[in-house]
């Protein structure tokens, strides 16, 4: 049934797809295409909808209205198990009463696939994960990341045109994430034409796994773009606060400048009306510590040491600018006058009425 | 008087008395007389077959009727499932003999069933006969014994981790295969644990054969009633209650030892 025409990787798209509980919308008419072979980050909060977006797709809910469509196939009303998707889940969900080689071979035996060839795929599943000389241990005398490549590699041995990950490294701790991360971008170079669906409420992740990042926020889909793209220059205030953490500064629009308190501060203002209200947004690493072009005079207001970099607050005209600056000999008392900066290029302005959304 | 020593003379001593009792014969003195006299008896042979059989039959029953029960209310989203649910337990506190009562009037000799078609044919009596055979006491057991499989069925459901049956299912299985892989070997010390509980207080079911008034079906509790009452052959009836007590305590401890296996 996904034997030979999903091997090769195939698109997702969401077409308008909106789902429900009783009166309360978790999905608001979300329209979205994964490229074949392509890495797309769902990003957001918790409730945002995210989790609720993938599990369209491995059919656990039922859109109210909109198409799922694998490939050119309208999936929306398969049930799960004609679908053909890998899926990995934060809780690794593996069967606790077989052995690894049972776990991974579980879904070729589902799909009938030819008894002889079976040995072969889980012994290949697990070479890709690096698991092989566990397969026959049980779950339980695996650790936490052991387990995460096993329930991979379980999902990879049906060969599955578009793999969905929902949370993955999300129970795994800090040192053994990044390098599951590494191995997962690995992983995608050697089954390039996979498409990848990758749910996470963190954004180093989105950022270092992505090819596109789609944000998410109560139910609906607010940005979407490459990494760079929504991480340069952000179409929403939402974007520029949830990837990576931006200052947020109302400021007064004027022509080629805006004014924010007494300052005035030189930035682009390409497609903002002069006179009206907008948001300021610039990245904490991009604001400097001493005089500059756009410099910005308040009160320290908060510092935290933080190994290779202090991170400032300080507060200007009303607003607490975040700043984070290399490591300082002597960090400046709370309470003290300092001058920020930072370059007009570093800056985005957003017009308010994109923040409104 | 330490507690144990307590327990043993309340608990234990009446049991020391029955088992002394059967191996004291009429004339009096010790000897295995009453059991070689028993276990010839052609009587009690058959109760025991009777007993066994039933006993078997209906844990057997209870397990499959009881699994594919609890798989529906657990897993098959329905109204009221959550009442029924509740119901399993209100269930488990009925006295015996009422399911007993409940089916005499369903399909006892002039119970509902029998009453409309003797109403409809004009026959003098209905085709429903069967109350008073053993198959009558099987469905009874079944009937009355079928939560106590659930209970422990539904826990286990319950502590299932859904996300391993959507993986299953994500991977191409179809229902019968996650029930078969993935749901039963995670039920099975519940199985374990809710079959052999059944088996037990089967073998030691009384209320229920007696109240089905099937004359033909004798098992061992019904020899020792009517061994100790109605014949006053209380050597007899001990030498009996002895063999149930035997079964009974040697069932439970191959249950401990499976149990202990299967890691419940």
């Amino acid at each position: 049934m996904s034997g030979g025409d999903v091997g090769g990787g195939v698109g997702i798209r969401f077409d308008g797809v909106s789902v429900a509980y009783g009166s309360h919308t978790v999905l608001d008419s979300l329209d979205l295409t994964v490229e074949r072979g392509e890495v797309m980050a769902l990003l957001g909060p918790s409730g945002s909808g995210k989790t609720t977006a993938l599990r369209a797709v491995a059919g656990f809910v039922t859109p109210v209205r909109g198409r799922v469509l694998i490939g050119d196939r309208d999936v929306t009303d398969l049930p799960p198990h004609r679908r053909g998707v890998g899926m990995v889940v934060q809780s690794y969900a593996l069967f606790p009463h077989m052995r690894v080689e049972d776990n991974v071979a579980f879904g070729l035996k589902a799909q009938k696939a030819e008894k002889t060839a079976i040995p072969g795929r889980v012994a290949e599943a697990l070479e890709m994960t690096g698991m092989a000389a566990y397969a026959k241990r049980y779950p339980r005398e695996l650790s936490g990341g052991q387990q995460q490549r096993v329930a991979i590699a379980r999902a990879l041995a049906i060969r599955p045109g578009v793999l969905l990950l929902d949370e993955p490294l999300s129970a795994l701790d800090a040192q053994l994430r990044s390098g599951m991360l590494a191995e997962l971008a690995s992983l995608h170079r050697e089954l390039p034409d996979v498409s990848i669906l990758y749910v996470t409420h963190d954004q180093v992740e989105a950022l270092t796994l992505a090819d596109r990042i789609a944000v998410m926020d109560k139910a609906r889909l607010r940005d979407c773009g490459t990494p760079q793209e929504l991480y340069r220059s952000p179409r929403t205030e939402f974007t520029a606060s949830f990837v990576g953490n931006a200052n947020l500064l109302p400021v007064r629009v004027g022509s080629g400048q805006v004014r924010l308190g007494e300052a005035e501060l030189t930035v682009d203002t390409a497609g903002v009306v002069a006179g009206a209200t907008a948001t300021l947004c610039v990245r904490p690493h991009l604001v400097g510590l001493g005089e500059g072009a756009n410099a910005l005079r308040g009160t320290v207001a908060e510092v935290q040491w933080r190994g290779a970099t202090h991170r400032l607050y300080v507060d200007v005209a009303g607003q607490r600018v975040k700043a984070d600056v290399r490591e300082l000999r002597v960090p400046p008392a709370l309470g003290e006058q300092v001058v920020l900066h930072f370059a007009p290029e570093d800056a985005v302005l957003l017009s308010a009425g994109v923040s409104d959304e | 008087m330490p507690p144990v020593l307590g327990l043993a003379l309340v608990f234990l001593y009446p049991l020391v008395l029955l088992v002394q009792q059967s191996f004291t014969p009429l004339e009096g003195g010790t000897s295995v007389q009453p059991y070689v006299d028993v276990f010839a008896d052609p009587a009690f042979r058959e109760a025991l077959g009777t007993t066994v059989w039933l006993a078997v039959g209906a844990t057997v029953g209870c397990l499959v009727l009881g699994f594919v029960l609890a798989l529906v209310i657990a897993f098959v989203p329905f109204p009221g499932a959550k009442a029924v649910a509740r119901f399993v337990d209100v269930f488990l506190s009925f006295p015996s003999f009422l399911i007993t009562l409940a089916l005499l009037f369903v399909y006892g000799t002039v119970g509902m069933a029998n009453g409309m078609w003797t109403d409809v044919t004009g026959a003098a009596s209905g085709p429903f006969q069967f109350l008073t055979t053993p198959w009558g006491v099987l469905l009874a057991e079944i009937t009355y014994f079928t939560p106590f499989v659930m209970r422990p069925l539904l826990a286990a459901f319950s502590q299932i981790d859904t996300a391993q049956i959507e993986a299953a299912s994500s991977l191409g299985a179809k229902a019968p295969r996650i029930v078969r892989q993935i749901i039963l070997p995670e039920a099975l010390p519940a199985l374990a644990a809710g079959g052999s509980l059944v088996l037990i207080m089967c073998l030691n079911e009384f209320g229920i054969v007696l109240f089905t008034g099937a004359k033909g079906v004798t098992t061992l509790p019904m020899l020792v009633y009517s061994k100790a009452i109605l014949e006053s052959d209380w050597t007899a009836a001990c030498v009996v209650a002895v063999v149930n007590v035997v079964i009974s305590v040697s069932l439970y401890g191959l249950y401990r030892v499976v149990s202990r296996r299967v890691g419940a």
